[in-house]
């Protein structure tokens, strides 16, 4: 920030002659480059699209709301929800989902990232390939797999089946339908870790590598001491997106499995959705206003951490 | 870092909600046209049959009144539809007249302030009364049927019970003795159940409250009451039986990922024998496997006794209702089409335009002749009196969570025992969110 305003007062200074005396205290208060009437339409969008909302929602979290009228019951909302019995199942199931996905894509993300930055034939279309899945809408990747998972008439059993392979119930069996949404994710989502990881190979220098060699670093010293260390803002950048993202997924759960069989695969998003679908609007607020503090909870912390570490370097 | 980025994620996800409550408002709001006419617009369910139905009676109104044109829109069916309903009368951005549940499901939305008031209508003492507290608050009458009323029934293929000799059910051991015998027969699935489509779970425990209410006649009232819960006898044996069935083996193979549809194809097909279903199938049935009419037949889902015996029964769920949000012209021209509705002529319409699912609660209303066999099937248990009506249209209490619950312990994940105590904690919230005493 001090960079940017020093210039700026430089190039102000001949227009704002006239007010000359008042403007030591002035300057400490308009420490923005722009006036503040310049601020209004954004403020305006922010107050009216997030910060009311966010405050109602606290409000009606409090309330049984039917959305015809609001009844105000102080923190039964809460006191029910936590009592919801699938709650301790689908919390579980969240933190699972998230941080399997989440470090799955830091790993496989790290690795295609020093692979496709490398020198191969065809790099430019690899790259696409990689992505494509990210730029496909997610109902859509989720119907798909809900086609190919098909226990019985799905391409990947059937497939399964030419080797004699009896394919399990991918998203039937209750202990492998939230693992098998977790793969598609991964696999939908690792084309954006990719593609940061490959921003931040590129960004650094060859000289370290050049250096290393000439120092006669093998390969495996230059990855684990030039290209991770140098990684670490790609890594702290992957892990909370995807944490943040796998924290609260829904889409892909939903249009896979609708968090069944029964309940085995949901996680609080989805229960905090079937509350709403179900007519109970406090009681699905207040499940979203947990939701809020739990990923609030995880990700600041850890991006303090994360980003402490990058600084101290 | 993070905050940036998500909060200009958030920005755009915004902004792309802003725009469409913008374009949704711009469609729902509709244009009167200067010359009289009047356009209303029709909100239905996306079913097959429900759409083709709704556009053979706007088509037949509209030729009879000049200057009223009717538009049908769809929504989706399921707990995503309920969420359009609610969302759009909550609003105020209805369609001028549309189709939602009757019972239970009506009364989740708030009908005295959102809907037009019918009980004025001079229709209305044709309707019958079961049907009229099923679309009735304390404060007024809201709704006209689509449709026939219908039963929760076992679905079976005749062709099946004639090879094996069998005779139909009365009581649950003699079902469950027919179950063992389609099994040891060999290829046929004795019993169908189709969890890739969650709400086809709940036959076992809805379609068994004719035994509920044979047990203990209060039943209902009781259970709105809060006095009564599913871990106890009599209701807790339609949890038991689910697990019962899931024990003995007696599902399709596929049970955990086939749908509707593959279950009815199933049962018409004899690749199943006992389906449970409402009689509603038959419009499916109609649609999809026309030649076996006449093979897939229905009886009562069997309980404890055969002198009790009987169907449980339900009134037109596809009812048609006025929000309040239509007004004026729209509101006459609206009440109109209601009226039409009311008349032998839309029923014969509908008769026509699919398969009856069973007899009309509609005075002067009747069945055509060649109705599909499980129609024809329940029309003994009316004429004998065999009949009671389901729990939605006794007690406005309906947990949400029944059909995930009955999935669970029809898949093995929850024993009966647990699956009814989850279910018991489930309706508290839906009793709480009513505002009924006693919660």
């Amino acid at each position: 920030m001090s960079t940017a305003t020093a210039p700026r007062r430089q190039t102000e200074s001949p227009g704002a002659a006239p007010g000359g005396t008042a403007r030591p205290p002035r300057r400490r208060k308009t420490h923005s480059p722009y006036p503040t009437w310049f601020h209004l339409p954004a403020g305006v969008f922010y107050v009216v699209l997030f910060l009311i909302p966010t405050i109602a929602s606290f409000y009606f979290s409090l309330t049984r709301w039917t959305l015809f009228d609001v009844e105000f019951i102080g923190f039964d909302n809460y006191v029910r929800f936590f009592q919801e019995q699938q709650l301790i199942q689908s919390f579980v199931n969240t933190f699972v989902y998230a941080f399997l996905t989440s470090g799955a894509k830091v790993v496989l993300g790290l690795l295609l990232g020093v692979f496709l930055s490398s020198q191969i034939i065809g790099r430019g279309f690899l790259r696409s390939v990689v992505f494509f899945p990210v730029l496909v809408s997610t109902i859509g990747v989720g119907i798909l797999f809900e086609v190919l998972l098909d226990p019985f008439d799905g391409p990947v059993n059937e497939t399964l089946a030419i080797f004699g392979i009896e394919g399990p119930g991918w998203l039937t069996d209750p202990n492998l339908a939230l693992f098998s949404v977790a793969m598609v994710d991964i696999w939908a989502g690792v084309g954006l870790a990719t593609l940061i990881y490959i921003a931040g190979m590129v960004a650094i220098p060859q000289e370290y590598f050049e250096a290393a060699k000439m120092d006669g670093a093998s390969a495996w010293h230059s990855f684990r001491h030039i290209t991770l260390p140098l990684l670490q803002p790609a890594t702290v950048t992957v892990v909370l997106l995807s944490l943040i993202g796998g924290l609260r997924r829904f889409d892909l759960i939903w249009t896979m499995t609708g968090g069944g069989p029964g309940f085995s695969s949901d996680v609080l998003a989805s229960v905090v959705y079937k509350q709403y679908q179900a007519g109970f609007f406090g009681l699905s607020t207040a499940g979203n206003v947990v939701l809020f503090l739990v990923v609030a909870a995880i990700i600041f912390p850890l991006s303090w951490w994360l980003n402490r570490k990058a600084d101290d370097r | 870092m993070v905050t940036r980025t998500s909060r200009r994620l958030l920005a755009v996800g915004a902004s792309g909600l802003a725009l469409s409550l913008a374009l949704a408002g711009c469609s729902a709001g509709g244009d009167e046209s200067t010359d009289g006419a009047v356009e209303l617009s029709f909100l239905v369910d996306n079913s097959e049959a429900l759409v083709e139905t709704a556009g053979a009676l706007a088509d037949a109104f509209m030729e009879a009144n000049d200057g009223i044109t009717i538009e049908v829109e769809t929504r989706p069916q399921g707990s995503d539809g309920d969420n359009v309903v609610k969302t759009r009368l909550a609003t105020g951005d209805m369609a001028d007249i549309f189709q939602y549940n009757s019972g239970a499901l009506m009364q989740a939305l708030s009908p005295d302030e959102t809907l037009v008031d019918l009980s004025d209508e001079e229709w209305v003492d044709k309707l019958d009364p079961n049907f009229v507290s099923s679309v009735s608050t304390d404060n007024g009458m809201y709704g006209v049927p689509m449709g026939q009323s219908m039963a929760g029934a076992v679905l079976y293929n005749k062709d099946v019970y004639a090879e094996l000799g069998l005779e139909i059910p009365t009581t649950w051991d003699e079902f469950i003795a027919n179950a063992e015998a389609v099994k040891a027969a060999g290829d046929v699935a004795p019993i169908v159940q189709t969890y890739g489509d969650t709400w086809t779970s709940q036959l076992f425990v809805l379609g068994d409250f004719n035994n509920v209410t044979a047990a203990d006649p209060d039943w209902a009232e009781a259970y709105t009451a809060g006095e009564r819960k599913y871990v106890d006898e009599p209701a807790f044996a339609g949890f038991q039986h689910l697990q019962d069935a899931f024990d003995a083996g007696l599902f399709n193979e596929d049970f955990a990922s086939a749908t509707y549809a593959d279950g009815v194809s199933m049962v018409a097909t004899g690749a199943g024998a006992h389906y449970p279903m409402l009689t509603f199938a038959a419009g499916q049935l109609m649609t999809t496997d026309p030649d076996a009419a006449d093979v897939v037949g229905a009886f009562a889902l069997p309980g404890p006794d055969a002198e009790t015996n009987g169907l449980t029964v339900w009134m037109p769920t596809n009812t048609t209702y006025i929000p309040r949000t239509t007004e004026g012209d729209k509101l006459e021209a609206a009440k109109k089409f209601m009226a039409f509705l009311m008349t032998p002529e839309a029923c014969d319409i509908q008769s026509e335009a699919n398969a009856p699912q069973g007899p009309y609660v509609i005075e002067g209303c009747s069945l055509p002749e060649d109705v599909p066999a499980m129609v024809a099937d329940l029309q003994p248990y009316f004429d004998e009196g065999k009949t009671n009506l389901a729990l939605e249209f006794l007690s406005p209490i309906k947990g949400p969570a029944l059909e995930q619950i009955m999935v669970a312990v029809g898949s093995g994940i929850t024993s009966a025992a647990d699956g009814a105590a989850q279910y018991d904690e489930d309706v508290i919230k839906q009793a709480q969110q009513l505002g009924l005493e006693g919660w």
